[in-house]
């Protein structure tokens, strides 16, 4: 492994494991039994268990819409087949999601964040459908201008894109509409590479599409208008300087505990939520939250770090400590989260029916010593948002990266033949790689031609990653490690 | 009690050496290759002077235990025959024929000289060892892999790594196709009449023939017990006891000890033979036809292709690669020369089996036919993997070791400029070179008045082993952009 101070990282890790002594056993196994078990038990009833009523609202000190700090993600949606619709081409499963719908407006959730784009540009519609059954007034729909693709530059095809949205979402007013990903780079019809600041131009500027959508929000068709940012810090920095100009209703970032300091050592193209935070809280701009989990990673975190969660608090899952620390900023109006399963719906509304806020204690615990630890992880900071797929020399890119995290994860990823798990490592990392990834498909194929590149929201190094996953598996294969 | 020893030992043999061809772990070639080394074939052709001395003072000894013990088709064909003789009106179904001698000489001065001359495949055909190991490789291992499938996939739902799956696929239509018809002729033989084939056809048999007449133990009718009923001819899977005459023709007796137990006044007994032996008289009968017709049975048979790869979704369709004509065969490091490989190679199929790269498949060219050669379609041969050299029984594949493998070149890659990515699809390759386990490759400008434009391999012949890696790994479709052609010669570099 390429990692740099590897040995003070290994010490760190050896020392502290040494200090918690027999708890990772204790703690992991409380894990699957006390959770729901011991709630049970107490309430007899998992009506309780969910409450309804409890929901934590922030309300908007720019248009006073009072938010339910869970928000909706309908990124993941359910298909028919139990997976998410984001990976698969499988048909979304309209039922579920009318009953997961109904249930989180039940529970309080009244923010659903949506685009064109999601769910292989299927989520609009699923979601206009759901929607649609309920009064209007009784829930908030963000959707986004993803127009990422050089093909909807021109304003007519941009404007044809926000008309869709209305159209899909059965709706003739957006309450949260966002310029989707700021901060990006971008490639025109003719194959020229953009940076950030020029993509944001081709995209909202050139083409007088922000200048429209600021019209649509006079006109009442837009309630709110604000945007996303991923990347390039500039785009962000140059956004928020014409504040006074375009009166940004909202901003949404990317802030988890990791992200909060540490952001760089995750993706080096990345700024640290804190700055983010403040940026916006100066301007008292309310904050939409994204990526709580960062890709999901904080909900299955490495063994021993789960286990320092579940001392503290044994009967809450890892996820949820993310979401109250994303929910604990008070000028966080909303903490999205892509929910594709009831339970997950139902473990955040536990997590927010009301949100328990973090003590600074908690907050340090989190996203000092936590993050820390987190880092020293080599994990690829791929969200699995499929962006980059399909590659055109048919590499399972975020199947890869998946499989590689996991053993990082679950410690079977060694750094040489004298450690001791050294022989389990191997066997569960090449058995486990030819399992979640068809030969073909994986590592070794990569000829590091770099179309994906652009594509990656997290600016993974894509071709470079795989290359060092490969390296690792020809090392296991070989036993030159 | 010698015999139920006799049959223990022969069921030992013939689960263990099946076992061979199909364990793709190499555990089972840890602790019981020796099995396929003392084969006889495989050892005269290995020159393993310590298996030879073993077999033919085994021989001199007890008379041919191996065709009963050691050699899997002659326990394979008690097998079919124990199994036709449950039949009500098979119970005692042999009957004593003089032996068919100017077959059974004519079918090993024949055999000896084509393989003086050259003709190694037909040789192996008739080889019993080898023609049990195609038998095992193309019907058993498929079956026992598609089982370790299904186990694995059952492990996976358990989270378990114990299990991994493996490709199956049916590697070459000639050696299948031959399978089959092996199948078909020694199993009705069996069938019909036990040992037709080891007392007619089989050279190894033949030889074996020779010196067991003269063993020191063997089975003995005591005429003064013996009263002539004959229910020892009709038992003997080999046809050679002439009860009439109280003799047994010792040259094709493979001491199956059937007759022991089967003579209802203990006449018969396994001991030392006493002074004088007596030969039979060797008439020819020409009645028995059943080789002969058996033998025209021709199967017609597709060979399966395996199932595919499930379908993905979101991701791009992958042409599968093709076989590039290659001038030269590439054979595995150890073979030494191609010559050294069609001189020894008994086609027996286990280095096929054994390889886990799928580089190995039976050959179909006549010259070679059913010898391994290497492709590079499904896998590259692995700089860490030495396993065909080390499960070869006849020295064809000689043992290396992983270091002398690295320098060992058995081929040469070629690069064909029209196919490769770089230049038909514009993009940044070097996944040959990226790959390359010597270095044997180093990327230059297409253009080379341009530093920066797209790079292409240029390889050092010299220093390339022909392993395969960058055939393998080129995203080139169907034809790699590089590919290995195969050297007459193996040198050291």
């Amino acid at each position: 492994m390429s990692d740099n101070n590897k040995n003070t990282n290994r010490m760190n890790r050896r020392a502290f494991l040494k200090m918690l002594g027999g708890g990772t056993l204790l703690a992991s196994a409380s894990l699957v039994g006390c959770d729901s078990n011991n709630k049970r038990e107490q309430s007899g009833s998992l009506k309780n268990v969910v409450p309804a009523g409890g929901m934590t609202y922030r309300v908007s000190p720019t248009s006073g819409d009072k938010v339910s700090i869970l928000g909706y993600g309908c990124m993941r949606l359910p298909t028919v087949k139990n997976g998410s619709a984001r990976d698969t081409d499988d048909e979304i499963d309209q039922e579920q999601v009318n009953a997961q719908v109904d249930y989180a407006l039940a529970h309080g959730v009244n923010y659903f964040d949506t685009s064109p784009v999601y769910c292989k540009g299927r989520s609009e519609h699923a979601m206009g459908i759901a929607l649609r059954r309920h009064p209007r007034n009784s829930y908030f729909i963000a959707t986004k201008l993803s127009n990422f693709s050089s093909a909807y530059w021109p304003e007519k095809d941009s404007k044809e894109m926000y008309y869709n949205s209305l159209k899909e979402l059965q709706t003739d007013y957006i309450d949260y509409m966002l310029l989707h990903a700021i901060g990006q780079s971008g490639t025109t019809q003719d194959g020229k590479q953009l940076n950030g600041m020029e993509a944001l131009q081709a995209r909202y500027f050139d083409n007088g599409i922000l200048d429209f959508l600021v019209e649509e929000r006079k006109a009442g068709r837009i309630r709110n208008l604000g945007f996303s940012y991923h990347g390039d810090i500039k785009v962000f920095d140059y956004l928020l300087s014409m504040h006074d100009k375009y009166k940004w209703d909202f901003v949404q970032i990317q802030l988890n505990y990791v992200d909060w300091h540490y952001a760089k050592e995750v993706n080096p193209n990345n700024t640290n939520a804190e700055y983010l935070y403040a940026e916006l809280e100066k301007r008292n701009i309310p904050a939409i939250i994204m990526e709580p989990l960062l890709g999901g990673r904080l909900a299955k975190l490495p063994d021993y770090l789960s286990a320092r969660l579940k001392q503290r608090d044994p009967e809450s899952s890892v996820a949820s400590w993310a979401f109250r620390y994303a929910g604990t900023f008070p000028k966080v109006l909303t903490v999205l989260s892509g929910m594709t399963y009831m339970e997950h719906l139902q473990d955040n509304l536990r997590t927010y029916s009301p949100l328990v806020s973090l003590s600074e204690e908690e907050l340090s615990f989190l996203h000092d010593e936590t993050a820390r630890l987190m880092i020293e992880y080599p994990l690829v900071p791929c969200t699995k948002c499929q962006y980059c797929m399909p590659c055109e020399f048919g590499i399972d890119i975020p199947s890869i990266f998946t499989h590689y995290n996991k053993c990082v994860t679950e410690n079977y990823v060694v750094k040489d033949s004298q450690d001791e798990n050294y022989r389990k490592a191997r066997q569960v990392f090449l058995v486990g790689y030819d399992r979640s990834v068809p030969k073909l498909r994986q590592a070794d194929h990569c000829i590091g031609c770099g179309l994906c590149q652009n594509a990656c929201p997290q600016g993974i190094k894509i071709p470079e990653e795989l290359h060092r996953i490969g390296e690792y598996v020809e090392k296991l294969k070989r036993g030159l490690l | 009690m010698v015999k139920k020893i006799r049959v223990a030992l022969a069921i030992v043999f013939i689960v263990a050496i099946t076992l061979l061809f199909l364990d793709f772990t190499g555990t089972a070639h840890f602790w019981l290759g020796w099995m396929a080394k003392i084969q006889f074939l495989p050892a005269l052709l290995a020159l393993n002077a310590f298996a030879l001395v073993f077999l033919l003072l085994l021989t001199f000894l007890f008379g041919r235990i191996y065709c009963s013990v050691i050699c899997p088709l002659g326990v394979f064909q008690d097998l079919v025959s124990w199994v036709s003789g449950k039949r009500k009106s098979a119970k005692r179904r042999f009957s004593y024929s003089p032996a068919k001698s100017w077959l059974r000489y004519a079918m090993l001065g024949l055999l000896a000289i084509l393989f003086v001359i050259g003709l190694q495949p037909i040789v192996g055909i008739f080889d019993p060892y080898a023609a049990f190991g195609r038998m095992a490789s193309n019907f058993l291992a498929p079956l026992y892999g598609w089982g370790n499938n299904l186990l694995a996939d059952w492990a996976e739902k358990m989270d378990s790594y114990a299990v991994y799956s493996i490709d199956v696929w049916i590697k070459g239509g000639t050696a299948f196709v031959l399978a089959v018809v092996t199948l078909v002729v020694v199993s009705v033989l069996a069938w019909r009449s036990g040992r037709t084939y080891c007392n007619t056809i089989c050279p190894v048999g033949t030889l074996f023939g020779f010196l067991s007449k003269y063993s020191l133990f063997r089975p003995v009718i005591n005429t003064e017990k013996c009263n002539g009923c004959g229910l020892c001819s009709r038992s003997c899977k080999a046809s050679c006891i002439n009860s009439a005459a109280h003799e047994i023709d010792y040259s094709r007796c493979v001491v199956c000890l059937d007759c022991l137990d089967n003579c209802k006044r203990g006449a018969i007994t396994y001991k030392r033979r006493e002074s004088k032996t007596s030969v039979n008289s060797e008439s020819i009968d020409m009645g028995r036809r059943t080789m002969l017709t058996a033998s025209a049975v021709v199967l017609a048979s597709s060979a399966v292709k395996a199932a595919e790869k499930k379908v993905d979704g979101g991701l791009a369709y992958i042409e599968d690669k093709q076989i590039p004509e290659r001038q030269t065969p590439i054979v595995p490091p150890g073979a030494l020369s191609i010559k050294n490989l069609t001189r020894r190679c008994t086609a027996c199929q286990l280095c096929i089996s054994a390889c886990p790269s799928q580089v190995l498949r039976p050959s179909s060219d006549l010259t070679r036919l059913m010898m391994p050669e290497s492709s590079f379609e499904r896998g590259y041969c692995r700089p860490e993997c030495t396993r065909c050299s080390s499960v070869c029984p006849a020295g064809a594949i000689q043992p290396i070791s992983v270091d002398e493998k690295s320098s060992i070149q058995v081929g040469h890659a070629v690069f064909i400029k029209k196919n490769c990515v770089a230049l038909s699809k514009d993009v940044n390759c070097g996944n040959c070179a990226r790959h390359c386990p010597v270095g044997a490759i180093t990327m230059v400008p297409s253009d080379p008045n341009d530093e920066s434009s797209r790079k292409i391999p240029a390889i050092d012949e010299e220093r390339c082993i022909g392993c395969g890696a960058c055939e393998n790994l080129c995203p080139a479709r169907p034809f790699s952009a590089i590919y290995v052609e195969g050297h007459e010669v193996h040198k050291t570099i």
